[in-house]
């Protein structure tokens, strides 16, 4: 099939757009093509920091297409038939064909024609199309034209099975030439179809045109390089697209750094080498420990073997790294624990206080989580403090990503504790849904204490994630919560603890906003405003408190109770979709997941109980069962009142023993599920499978006689009761 | 359309468009290559002239970054096209170090390009910038890294790159997309040379105090060495709080008062929004700005900013 080139040209794309580009360029430019009736095949899309190039083979012209639509009968009235027309786009009756059919005669039926177009004019059209649509991340426009591209556009090339396609979009006019590396090769090269573009632009024009035969340079040769001096690289995938995105012709330089400097700590060297400098570090493969060296990618070959390079390189990293000396030292001036009462020029969010308002909430919390967790009261307390204390050290102000781990440092280089060392590192974990949760007891009652802190925080004041909108990740920490809990066997009543922050949180903002009222109010006074210090007051508490402590008259209970319990479903609501991912049907976390249940752990044991039991024999047959008797219950309630009152043995045999079966099994169930063991209650459950089948095989449960039908029915509505304790089965779907 | 300002072919595919800077015309030659900081200077000078900017000389107003010269705010602002070039000190009195580093400055200078609308090859007429001043691009690696630049104080944000030569950031190459939280009629090109550190670079010096300022043997430090300790010891130990203060509120009040005249006068508020800026900055270096304050100051300040744009704005649509 005839090929299709089309290169974009232009100025320097941000590195970590390029491959998204590439792709959504494929996408509208398949998509578009394929809609205008082309076959598309043998798609190829290469991205680079100047070009996207866009390769495929397509027909040189669209299919005629042919389409009947059939209308209304011969003689129908007039309306019927100008309706057809319009649709069909008839200027008169007599362009469409009378076709007979045995049962509904005479008929008429349009035949629209529409003739294939030549892709040139297909291209013609939906390249610009594509490109004003196109949704880079972030774009702009250049000089006097309105067209928006990530950074101005500097050349077209579209070719169509070697001849040019007359285009132009955002000022840009479509030719057959393109351009190669700015120093090396800059042509222009004139093309006639793929192979003559990718041939002059890999050698002569020295581009690489493929990100991923970047990668796969830089990834070999850098091994090599290293590999040569005794040396191992220091893979990083992140980075490695980066650099690929930064090059066209990439060319690794193995460069030096003093040896002082892996006095630092290998995070801070990795991390100032790679955001600052897109350079990769390098170990020494016997110890394990960083070599004074890095690994430079540039985008040129030099003529001097790239000593320039390494040596302008070498300048700013060594700057780099002695700024990361410099505010290493000023911090280790003072014990991490110095840095507490800094934490108040943070601020959290506006209304929740400053960061150090929140490491006092942490603190509390965690002290009161600890024995629960197996952890010491004092350690957790301390920890929390502590585990945000580095936020506000100059190597984390310079470097974001290092908070936690420059604190864990610091605690450790004090000689502190090692539990609570580790605690102010994971505190922020788990980040993600696969990063490992805190498993030490001083750690994970910190890391808990500070995501239930931030969630009980912002469902005080309201700011709860909507739709896609979840500013403060608040998912995220629920799922956390979720994860450290389950993933510990820790056992929480969340529904007290939760109502309980949310009190806490309240009492504990309240006061320092009176602290800091009083304060304004006595400013306010001493210059003689007494009714605007009032005025404050009131002004103060109606817009930041009045809403919070409300009592809701719909259901007579304070704000404090009704946010405890929302925010308790939605990481009930985590728990859920944590399970779903785990391969556990949400129809049976919904049955199992009745009022009143707090404990994640013993949600799960009874969820998992609960599946493993459904699909037993027995299961399947009880869950009949039960659907039988609730449907039957169901049908009488219509009908009228369902008799109240305890049932009585019944006469007849399958009755008496069934009534005997829940008698005994009730009780069993009901002292299994308090010592939460499910795998009895379930067996139990399971026993009473024969009795109720058997009572619905021999019984006659509506009966003529109206005393023993009340009776079945008190019956059947024990055997529900019975089976509710461990789940809601009519949640249950099959 | 580009008024006439380049002596160049006309572009007839934008291929052919792109490697253009008259080589004899520079003095890119070894012999002409810049070897002080003034030299420096006065070659990115004459380059840029020879492109068609109108080289200013600096705005005689405090000012904490090249970018905020009026010549760039509000030029950048209107459908009339507009290119020039100037050198800008720059004050940060937070930055002072008391002459002792050999990196950081409170007073240093900025060279800024301001080409609008953006020419279609403003990369390489950048590119030949550096080759003016003697960077040898075949032994240099010079790459444009993402980089977008947000002021808020003036409501300006665009597109660009920081440009890295082996690494180092040597300048900020910016199309602005809007100022005074203005969309623009004509995209701005900007380019922004930090000559201190640039010039240490070309020269290989590690202190900038040692960098030659001129062919004759004088130096950085000799030449401004002590006005960093003297202004040091004044913006950290003598500045007075309370005085400063009070020029803010003056300058602030002299700006809104010159914006609400019938006929606004946008270019004296615009200077005096520029005076509040410097003056807040004074007080954040004597620490006596809290964080919340900070805020507070710094909302006034871009109010003024803002006020200033959108009222020279009105008046070069009107025109």
């Amino acid at each position: 099939m005839p090929e299709l080139l089309f290169e974009i040209l232009s100025e320097e794309i941000p590195a970590r757009m390029q491959v998204r580009a590439g792709a959504d360029l494929s996408k509208a430019l398949t998509a578009g093509l394929e809609k205008a009736g082309l076959t598309v095949e043998q798609v190829q899309v290469l991205t680079g920091p100047r070009r996207l190039t866009f390769v495929a083979d397509v027909p040189l012209r669209s299919p005629d297409v042919s389409e009947e639509r059939k209308g209304p009968r011969v003689g129908s009235p007039e309306r019927a038939l100008e309706g057809f027309m319009k649709a069909a786009g008839l200027t008169d009756i007599s362009e469409a064909e009378i076709r007979t059919d045995p049962k509904k005669g005479e008929f008429y039926v349009a035949v629209m024609e529409s003739a294939g177009r030549d892709t040139s004019d297909i291209l013609a059209e939906l390249i610009p199309e594509v490109m004003n649509n196109f949704p880079w991340p972030k774009a702009m426009k250049s000089a006097a034209s309105n067209f928006r591209w990530v950074r101005p556009l500097r050349g077209l090339l579209v070719l169509l099975d070697g001849a040019l396609v007359d285009i132009e979009v955002g000022g840009i006019k479509s030719g057959n030439t393109t351009v190669g590396h700015r120093r090396h090769g800059p042509g222009p090269f004139v093309v006639s179809d793929f192979t003559t573009y990718q041939s002059q632009l890999e050698n002569a024009g020295h581009v690489v045109l493929s990100h991923d035969a970047r990668k796969e340079i830089i990834q070999s040769k850098a091994s090599d390089l290293c590999k040569a001096q005794g040396l191992e690289l220091v893979e990083d995938e992140g980075l490695l697209n980066e650099v690929a995105g930064l090059t066209e012709w990439p060319v690794v330089l193995l460069g030096d750094m003093d040896a002082d400097f892996l006095n630092l700590p290998d995070e801070v060297i990795r991390l100032t080498l790679k955001s600052h400098q897109k350079t990769f570090t390098v170990r020494d493969p016997k110890t394990g420990k960083l070599a004074p060296h890095y690994i430079i990618v540039a985008n040129q070959v030099a003529p001097d073997g790239g000593e320039a390079i390494k040596s302008g390189n070498g300048k700013v990293i060594s700057a780099r790294l002695s700024d990361a000396v410099f505010f290493q030292t000023e911090d280790r001036k003072k014990n991490l624990i110095d840095y507490y009462d800094q934490l108040d020029t943070v601020v959290f969010h506006k209304k929740l206080g400053t960061i150090r308002d929140k490491a006092e909430r942490v603190a509390a919390l965690a002290r009161e989580l600890a024995p629960k967790v197996g952890a010491d009261p004092d350690a957790a307390e301390y920890a929390a403090k502590l585990a945000k204390c580095d936020l506000v050290t100059q190597t984390v102000i310079e470097a974001t990503s290092l908070q936690g781990q420059i604190g864990r440092l610091m605690y450790e280089a004090e000689g502190g504790n090692a539990a609570i060392a580790t605690a102010i590192e994971e505190h922020y974990k788990p980040q993600g849904p696969s990063e490992p949760v805190p498993s030490e007891p001083v750690a994970i009652a910190v890391a808990l204490a500070d995501k239930l802190d931030t969630l009980v925080g912002f469902w005080a004041i309201d700011e709860k994630p909507t739709g896609s909108k979840d500013p403060f990740a608040l998912r995220r920490a629920a799922l956390g919560v979720v994860r450290i809990i389950l993933e510990n066997g820790v056992r929480l009543d969340l529904g007290k603890i939760l109502p309980d922050r949310v009190f806490y949180l309240l009492n504990s903002l309240a006061d320092k906003h009176s602290s800091e009222l009083t304060r304004a109010q006595s400013v306010l006074s001493s210059r003689g405003f007494d009714d605007a210090a009032r005025d404050l007051d009131e002004q103060v508490f109606n817009e930041t408190y009045a809403e919070a402590w409300k009592t809701d008259e719909s259901t007579g209970q304070g704000q404090v109770l009704t946010t405890g319990r929302d925010l308790l479903a939605f990481i009930l609501d985590r728990l859920k979709v944590y399970l779903r991912d785990q391969g556990i049907r949400h129809d049976i976390i919904d049955a199992a997941l009745t009022d009143g249940q707090d404990d994640l752990v013993a949600i799960v044991n009874r969820v998992t109980a609960l599946q493993d039991f459904l699909s037993t024999p027995e299961g399947e047959n009880l869950l009949a069962g039960y659907k039988r008797a609730a449907n039957i219950l169901k049908a009488e309630a219509k009908k009228g009142d369902l008799p109240e009152g305890d049932a009585n043995r019944p006469t007849d045999e399958h009755g008496a023993a069934l009534f005997d079966a829940l008698n005994s099994a009730k009780p069993t169930i009901s002292k299994a599920l308090a010592a939460e063991d499910y795998a009895s209650a379930m067996t139990s459950l399971a026993d009473l499978r024969e009795p109720i089948d058997a009572f619905f095989t021999h019984t006659q449960i509506i009966s003529d006689d109206t005393a023993v039908k009340e009776n079945n029915l008190r019956l059947l509505g024990l055997m529900r009761d019975t089976a509710r304790q461990i789940a809601d089965f009519e949640a249950i779907q099959g | 359309m580009y008024f006439n300002r380049l002596h160049l072919p006309h572009p007839t595919s934008p291929l052919e468009k792109l490697p253009i800077w008259h080589k004899d015309a520079l003095m890119t030659d070894a012999a002409t290559k810049p070897t002080s900081f003034q030299g420096l200077i006065l070659t990115l000078q004459t380059y840029w002239a020879a492109q068609g900017c109108v080289i200013l000389q600096p705005f005689d107003t405090e000012v904490g970054a090249g970018t905020l010269h009026p010549a760039t705010v509000l030029r950048s602002l209107g459908p009339k096209p507009w290119n020039c070039a100037y050198v800008q000190p720059s004050r940060r009195p937070a930055d002072g170090r008391y002459g002792e580093n050999p990196n950081r400055l409170q007073h240093y200078y900025q060279f800024q390009v301001i080409m609008k609308p953006n020419p279609e090859n403003l990369q390489e007429l950048y590119l030949g910038s550096l080759d003016a001043i003697g960077i040898d691009r075949d032994l240099h690696d010079i790459r444009f890294v993402e980089d977008d630049w947000e002021n808020p104080t003036v409501g300006a944000w665009g597109l660009g790159w920081e440009v890295w030569c082996d690494g180092m950031e040597v300048s900020q190459y910016t199309y602005f997309q809007q100022v005074g939280g203005l969309d623009l009629d004509l995209v701005s090109g900007e380019l922004t040379y930090g000559l201190e550190r640039l010039a240490m670079y070309v020269f290989d010096v590690d202190n900038v105090y040692d960098l030659p300022y001129n062919d004759h043997g004088v130096t950085y430090g000799e030449v401004f060495h002590r006005n960093e300790v003297e202004q040091s010891t004044y913006n950290f130990e003598h500045s007075d709080v309370e005085k400063i203060r009070a020029k803010f509120e003056f300058a602030e009040a002299e700006c809104k008062a010159l914006l609400a005249l019938e006929n606004p006068l946008p270019l004296p508020a615009y200077e005096h929004a520029l005076k509040a800026s410097h003056l807040f900055n004074l007080l954040d270096a004597r620490g006596v700005v809290s964080p919340t304050q900070r805020q507070e100051y710094i909302k006034r300040v871009r109010d003024l900013a803002k006020g200033s744009a959108e009222a020279y704005a009105a008046s070069e649509t009107v025109t």
